[in-house]
């Protein structure tokens, strides 16, 4: 890879700007409801890039650009021919352009290799999903201001963490110095704005080492969470315990980095329509709902099991130990109801230990 | 990403052939896929299955109940219970559908060879073993015994009633079908599927025992099968999940780790043994 760059904190949204011209750039931008991933807009980008927003968590991740909430997989339309039949077209609507996701924290980052291994892997090759990702250079920047609610080191992160990442931006004192991880990060880096900084690398080493000490203690190392999530499948008064305040408003999937599962749809107007595919939640009733009216998880105890199974148990067990999250703590800091997931992974882990005391003392 | 092969999303473009009325409330589709080539190029094992669209309704999965010893067409047969199935309901021959197939594992067809097999259908759930109950028939040298016990709760609600004359005929086969209420003019077996079973009394001595059926009553065969001796190995049954993507990504057809669309829909008993409890 090319060698370390540096840029000027003020010169960033100069870059962006002329981005813009190539790529659909995405940034975090301060609005009325607080921080979140925009689009820039190729003509009004260097206003726009005035609400930039680095030091502040996003309150929703940036797993829209490559996993949109709602997007068109294919459309349809139907014609009566001359001899009365009807005829039927149907037509798959791709991805088109290439993308630049600039400040995304590590873990945001991260949470696209989760969807990597299940859009872009031999069960199931995704193609909308991995046209995006191929299209899309994420740029992260080292999160050096950690909320009270992230764990990213207890589920194996760091916060100059570079999985999933095409570029590492590190904030010093005057701007960033920069990293190019792929190839195709250090195409969009080719800007004058950008200077040659290998002699600054000790510093970007010493921010990141103080931004992985800032990273607030969490109550246990989750990557050894699977086993003991799984053991606790038939403990429904655990689940139980653990659920009862849960109003199954799902706020914890939508803003969660990682969760990927979908809904298929059609949508039709007349002779015409499309397939869409939407966010679906898992915490919701339907989501499981059979067609007879049988439902494998009828209460909000169950989905939720499969919820923390999902991310600390099965996920992990299929993908090589991974964890399907990436502790940026948002499902925490949202939930209505003060739900907090460190707490009930390590609640279950203690009592799967407690249940099978031989195991302790291994 | 303009053929289904390179995009799994998108259907197969096919043509209704043949509608079948099998009871009130099943309506089997006999279908060939527009492009010949996909048709006679279209592989299957016994036991997969295709999710059918109706453009504008949906799609949903059903397993393909002809046995790909036979490919003039691809048969479903569809229970209405809910918007896609009514949507489907209301087509005829001629109409257009979509088709994702085939998805999913299949029978242990192979491994099943010169064994004694038990076919137990509770009704629906006789399609999934349609499939492979035809496969062996056309193969009918590589399988020893082969018993069938298919019910039903009424006389009415008995799918493929136009083939069960063949099966009941046939000597290389035994065929024994029940409804759960005494009728008019119903010349069989009247009882509960795990009931006659027992009564039956087949032996597990190198056999497997394939089921399918409503929850209630594969839970029953099972006991019943292991009260005739069936170790969980030499139980068959194929499973159904509310599913979306049909490939394993969409996240809600899972038990535990395994993901029902592509890791089944076929399991032995003894593989479900180890899964979380979560039918």
């Amino acid at each position: 890879m090319a060698t370390t760059l540096f840029i000027q904190r003020g010169d960033i949204a100069a870059w962006l700007a002329d981005t813009a011209a190539t790529h659909t750039v995405y940034a975090p931008l301060r609005d009325k409801t607080g921080v979140h991933f925009h689009r820039l807009c190729a003509q009004d980008a260097a206003a726009q890039t005035q609400a930039l927003e680095l030091d502040r968590q996003a309150q929703t991740p940036p797993k829209n650009v490559l996993l949109p909430a709602c997007e068109t997989l294919l459309e349809f339309s139907y014609a009566k021919q001359e001899d009365g039949s009807t005829s039927l077209d149907v037509q798959p609507v791709m991805p088109q352009g290439a993308v630049l996701l600039f400040g995304p924290r590590p873990c945001d980052a991260r949470a696209f290799t989760v969807f990597d291994r299940v859009y872009d892997a031999g069960r199931g090759k995704d193609p909308y999903y991995t046209a995006r990702r191929a299209a899309t250079v994420v740029a992260s920047v080292v999160c050096t201001r950690p909320e009270q609610s992230c764990f990213c080191t207890a589920v194996g992160g760091a916060p100059d963490d570079t999985e999933g990442s095409d570029i590492l931006f590190t904030p010093v004192q005057d701007g960033f110095i920069v990293r190019p991880l792929t190839q195709a990060g250090e195409a969009v880096l080719r800007h004058p704005l950008f200077t040659e900084a290998a002699h600054r690398e000790e510093e970007a080493a010493d921010v990141c080492a103080a931004a992985r000490a800032a990273v607030p203690c969490a109550p246990a190392d989750f990557t050894a969470a699977p086993e003991p999530v799984a053991a606790l499948f038939d403990d429904m008064e655990f689940w139980q315990s653990v659920t009862a305040k849960c109003l199954s408003c799902g706020a914890c999937t939508y803003l969660c980095p990682t969760c990927y599962c979908f809904n298929i749809t059609d949508e039709s107007n007349g002779l015409e329509g499309r397939r869409l595919r939407t966010w679906d939640n898992c915490m919701s009733f339907q989501f499981t709902l059979e067609g007879s009216g049988h439902n494998p998880r009828p209460t909000k105890a169950h989905r939720y099991r499969n919820r923390i199974g999902h991310k600390f148990s099965y996920y992990p067990r299929i993908h090589d130990g991974a964890l399907s999250c990436v502790g940026c703590g948002r499902c925490i800091s949202s939930c209505p109801v003060t739900m907090d997931i460190r707490r009930i992974v390590h609640s279950a882990m203690q009592r799967a230990q407690c249940a099978t005391p031989e195991q302790a003392h291994e | 990403m303009n053929s289904p092969q390179d995009n799994l999303y998108l259907p197969y473009m096919a043509t209704i052939q043949e509608v079948v009325t099998e009871t009130p409330a099943i309506k089997t589709f006999r279908v060939r896929l527009n492009d010949p080539a996909a048709m006679d190029n279209f592989q299957f094992e016994p036991g997969q299955v295709g999710q059918l669209s109706v453009f504008g309704a949906g799609e949903s999965t059903f397993v393909i109940n002809s046995p790909p010893t036979r490919k003039e067409y691809l048969q479903f047969s569809v229970m209405k219970v809910g918007e896609l199935t009514g949507k489907l309901h209301s087509l005829r021959a001629g109409d257009q559908i979509g088709v994702r197939a085939p998805l999913g594992n299949a029978f242990p067809y192979r491994q099943m060879q010169g064994k004694d097999i038990v076919f137990i259908g509770g009704g629906i759930g006789m399609a999934p073993l349609r499939t492979l109950l035809l496969y062996m028939l056309d193969n009918r040298g590589d399988y020893g015994k082969i018993t069938l016990l298919y019910g039903a709760r009424s006389p009415a609600d008995m799918a493929f009633s136009y083939e069960l004359p063949q099966w009941l005929e046939r000597d290389d086969m035994h065929t024994v079908l029940t409804v759960d209420n005494p009728a008019d003019e119903w010349p069989h077996r009247v009882g509960l599927i795990p009931n006659i079973l027992k009564e039956m009394n087949p032996s597990p001595q190198n056999a497997v025992a394939v089921t399918c059926g409503p929850p209630i009553m594969i839970k029953f065969t099972i006991q019943a099968l292991h009260e005739l001796g069936f170790a969980d190995e030499q139980i068959i049954t194929t499973l159904e999940k509310r599913m979306k993507c049909g490939v394993g990504i969409c996240g809600r057809c899972n038990i535990g780790t395994e993901y029902v669309c592509q890791d089944g829909p076929v399991f032995s008993y003894a593989q479900l043994k180890k899964l979380p409890n979560e039918l």
